[in-house]
């Protein structure tokens, strides 16, 4: 009972804390992007400030609009923010633990995309259906990739829920791997393409036909540009989470564990936070993006990465 | 005449009830054994049984059988077509009740000849002449199986108490992998299917997707996993994990080069046959290496897969054939923007676009889940070669499932989305009536199978017991889905539940902060403004066609399954001509496949014709040569025995 009641608890804050810090990540890599190119920045608070503003406005839509582009942006912030509901962050054992399995937050991440590339084709203009295809055609490199990843944690985890492969790796059973290694860089080359991050699409072009993500939503304004901004600040944290939960667990709370455990979970789990947020800011102000075209070389690699991180296991293990 | 087109059309509707309520009476009780008719040939009566496999397979036959038999009703066939039909769909029947391999063997060829016939008469000549050569293969190489088990005797129980083995059941395999896997899709027997399936009027091109390349598969199924007995080895699986893990990606791929309505979906058919034969040959490798409950697991993959996809299939080829009701044609780049004028089509459409796309919490997603997650524990497998194929099985069949969604959503969006692309489109009108009734009800389908994975698994349970021995469970516990030991759980329902609540909470939560209501205006696009006046829809060749939205994937992976000649005229400034997108695609297998076969058919009729010259003497010295040859063999083949 009590494990319950701590698992809903646990889950609540995390869900308050998710929202509030989402566009806060997004301020900081904004903010710390800009230090490191010589620029002042905006404020970290500053996507709120915009979040709140545009949320005020009515949105326009386009004489032509069907209601899937007033449908699509709740649906996606919906399925996002189910998706962020399953991934750990500073405890386990939340109480939709049971859920976490991993390809169904990769198909809730579908889910999003699916109805962003939706409203990309309702625009009715040639930058959504550009940006739809596109983001479309980087998901068919993503998604094997991902799911080779999720193959070796559950060769290593004996499971394919979130929950649990963390729950594995933070006892430190599983030790320092190279197919870990690769995974890992696999699973960062699809986090940066899923984000719409340099160097797969660049988050503050101007230009509209180097766009990706934000050519889906040329034509979104006033709420309905705020629900996307929030989902792809939602999706970052996703990212970010998934990330710190498989590759470093430690410091997280188990699951049962007491409100103290949960502060100190927390307060490495912030600090884990920044450092990515760090090392994204960096990363990107140190590489280019490149050509649509090479983008499927890059996801490719991943793909084989992630390959060879199997491979790996399979050798270990068998030899083992 | 049209009454009688008419009366064939609902006697097969009313076929296809009955074959949906028997099949639903065999799964709720049992079904029955053998039963012997009354003619047959000189060895033996052809004999009818209903075991729990057979009915899961009926079941899918009458899920695309009614609907599509309605649609039938409402759009009107050919007299000739609409004669066809019935016949059809009992041939299929035969199939799945047959209980000895002549009766199977006799289903299997009406049902070729029949949508042959169905093909032809609407006078495809070219499909019908390509679906009749590649018909022909399969059927002489079914023949060749029923030969291989002959041995065993006839009936399924006799072949049951004395299974191939040795080289008789690698023969065996490689006869049935020829002749059902081509019947079903499976690369590099394909070219045939993405021509021929569209061919046909719609109603029936939603058979032959939904419900015949099943048919097929039930063979394979019957053939391999229940004939061949349970002893055969682990390695039987290869075939067709590597066969289904190339037809996954190959269809998938060229499901995103069509264009046309239904070649897309034919090419989707191929891509998920594809993905039911990895499920296969990972039922098999399980089953060979002695774990049972995946075995299990990927065989109820394959049965949920299967019934989903039927369901699917079907309204997204009914739904083309309601645009092309109502709409006049089925080019997505005369098309657009029909969602304001079909909106029950619309909606159903993208119902089954989104589970054919694989999204939760749809019914396309559960069966996928399994699917995946059967592929996730091949690394149980004990031997590191297929540890590996499974990981290369598991990344084709993602990246299959991330190219179905592709090809759907662009389907869905250039068809029903953005501005209507001609005055045709927008003036089109909603399907009315038996026709939104015949889609409806595979919609309806989808809906419960969404909601219920758990207890359809628990019905399929008869058959994955039929198949892999009474100690055999689905994957299923209650509404969710759950894996034999607990690795993994997917419970639909809850996530129905948690997604209606957060769709909810964000909505009225956005709205009590942003009470006004949207403001219609015109595009903005980028700033290009309105359209002048004498464009009432906008300039429309500013959205993209369904060619140019299909362009990264075919400069990334066109090139694989299809040799693209692409041929870009660039709008000259000062013109009034559009730039122009040319494209030629042909599929790879035709050079590789199709046209040394066809080669080799006429030197061998050229070779044949001479004989014809030969002198009496040469005659004789044939004839004896060839009983001597044939003695001979029969020698030999005594020798083996």
């Amino acid at each position: 009972m009590m494990a319950a009641i701590g698992g809903f608890l646990s889950l609540l804050l995390h869900a308050a804390l998710t929202l509030a810090l989402a566009p806060l990540l997004v301020g900081l890599v904004r903010w710390l992007k800009a230090r490191m190119m010589g620029r002042r920045g905006a404020s970290p608070i500053q996507p709120w400030r915009d979040l709140v503003r545009l949320l005020r406005k009515r949105p326009i839509l386009a004489f032509h609009a069907s209601p899937v582009s007033r449908a699509a942006p709740y649906m996606a912030l919906a399925a996002t923010l189910l998706a962020v509901l399953l991934v750990p962050s500073f405890a386990g054992g939340m109480a939709l633990s049971a859920l976490s399995d991993l390809v169904l937050i990769a198909g809730l991440v579908a889910v999003g995309r699916a109805a962003l590339a939706l409203a990309g084709f309702d625009a009715g203009n040639g930058f959504g259906g550009m940006g739809a295809s596109r983001e479309l055609a980087f998901a068919a490199f993503a998604e094997p990739a991902l799911l080779l990843c999720i193959l070796s944690f559950a060769v290593l985890a004996g499971t394919t829920s979130l929950d649990g492969i963390a729950a594995i790796f933070r006892d430190g059973q599983v030790g320092l791997r190279v197919s870990l290694l690769f995974a890992a860089l696999a699973l960062v080359a699809v986090a940066l393409a899923e984000n719409a991050r340099i160097p797969v699409d660049n988050p503050a072009t101007h230009l509209e036909l180097t766009m990706v993500h934000e050519a889906m939503i040329l034509e979104a304004s006033g709420r309905h540009l705020a629900l996307w901004e929030m989902q792809a600040a939602l999706k970052l944290l996703l990212w970010f989470s998934l990330l710190l939960a498989v590759f470093a667990p430690f410091g997280m709370a188990p699951a049962g564990a007491g409100p103290l455990l949960w502060l100190k979970g927390l307060a490495l789990w912030l600090g884990k936070l920044g450092l990515l947020a760090l090392a994204l800011a960096a990363f990107e102000s140190a590489i280019s993006k490149m050509r649509v075209f090479r983008v499927p070389e890059f996801l490719g690699g991943a793909l084989l990465l992630a390959l060879l991180a199997a491979a790996l296991l399979f050798v270990s293990t068998g030899l083992a | 005449m049209v009454g009688m087109g008419m009366g064939a059309a609902l006697a097969s509707a009313a076929l296809a009830a009955l074959g949906l309520l028997v099949a639903a009476w065999a799964l709720a009780v049992g079904g029955f054994g053998p039963v012997a008719l009354p003619f047959g040939p000189p060895w033996g009566a052809l004999s009818l049984a209903l075991d729990p496999l057979s009915a899961w397979f009926l079941l899918i036959l009458g899920a695309a059988g009614l609907p599509a038999a309605l649609f039938a009703v409402a759009s009107g066939l050919s007299r000739a077509q609409a004669l066809l039909l019935p016949p059809f769909l009992l041939a299929m029947a035969l199939v799945l009740l047959a209980a000895d391999t002549v009766t199977l063997l006799l289903g299997f060829e009406a049902m070729s000849l029949l949508s042959w016939g169905i093909i032809a008469a609407r006078g495809q000549r070219r499909a019908a002449r390509l679906y009749l050569g590649f018909a022909t293969v399969s059927g002489v190489a079914l023949l060749g199986a029923v030969a291989a088990l002959a041995p065993s005797g006839f009936g399924f129980d006799a072949i049951r108490a004395a299974p191939p083995e040795g080289l008789r059941a690698t023969l065996l395999l490689a006869l049935v992998l020829l002749g059902a896997g081509s019947k079903a899709g499976l690369v590099p027997l394909h070219p045939w299917l993405p021509v021929a399936h569209p061919a046909a009027p719609t109603a029936l091109s939603a058979l032959l997707s939904a419900a015949m390349v099943k048919v097929a598969l039930y063979v394979l199924l019957r053939v391999v996993m229940d004939l061949a007995g349970p002893a055969q080895p682990a390695w039987w699986g290869v075939p067709f994990l590597a066969l289904g893990a190339v037809s996954a990606l190959w269809g998938a791929i060229r499901a995103n080069l069509e264009t046309d309505m239904k070649a897309v979906l034919a090419c989707s058919t191929l891509e998920n046959v594809g993905l039911l034969a990895i499920a296969l040959g990972l039922a098999l490798m399980f089953r060979g290496s002695d774990l049972r409950p995946l075995a299990a697991l990927a065989l109820s993959a394959l049965l949920l897969h299967a019934l989903v996809h039927a369901c699917f299939k079907t309204l997204l080829f009914l739904g083309a054939g309601a645009v092309v009701a109502l709409a006049g044609t089925r080019d997505p780049d005369r098309l657009g923007g029909l969602v304001h004028r079909m909106p029950w089509v619309a909606g159903l459409m993208g119902l089954a676009a989104a589970s054919a796309a694989a999204l939760p919490p749809l019914a396309g997603f559960s069966s996928e889940w399994l699917l995946l997650q059967s592929l996730l524990q091949s690394w149980r497998l004990a031997e590191m070669s297929f540890q590996l194929l499974g990981a290369a099985a598991l990344a084709a069949a993602g990246m299959a499932t991330a190219l179905a969604a592709a090809a759907m959503l662009r389907l869905a969006g250039t068809v029903f989305l953005g501005r209507p692309r001609t005055p045709r489109a927008a003036g089109a009108g909603e399907a009315t009536g038996l026709l939104r009734l015949s889609l409806l009800l595979p919609g309806g389908f989808l809906l419960l199978l969404s909601v219920l994975p758990g207890p359809a698994l628990s019905l399929a349970g008869g058959a994955v017991r039929r198949v892999l021995g009474p100690v055999a469970q689905p994957p299923a516990s209650g509404l969710a889905l759950l894996l034999p030991d607990g690795a993994a759980l997917f419970s639909p329902v809850a996530v129905i539940l948690l997604l209606g609540l957060l769709l909810a909470l964000g909505y009225f939560g956005t709205r009590r902060l942003s009470p006004e209501p949207p403001v219609l205006g015109p595009a903005w696009d980028c700033g290009f403004g309105p359209a002048p006046a004498h464009l009432p829809f906008g300039d429309v060749l500013t959205q993209p066609s369904a060619a140019g939205a299909a362009q990264p994937l075919r400069r990334m992976l066109g090139g694989i399954p299809m040799a693209v000649a692409e041929r870009h005229d660039a709008a000259i400034p000062g013109s009034p001509w559009p730039a122009r997108l040319r494209l030629r695609l042909r599929d790879r297998a035709f050079p590789a496949l199709v046209q040394p076969l066809t080669r080799l058919r006429r030197f061998l009729a050229r070779e044949a014709e001479r004989l014809r010259d030969l002198s009496l003497r040469g005659f004789v010295a044939l004839s004896l040569l060839t009983l001597v040859a044939l003695l001979a063999l029969l020698a030999v083949l005594e020798r083996l025995r």
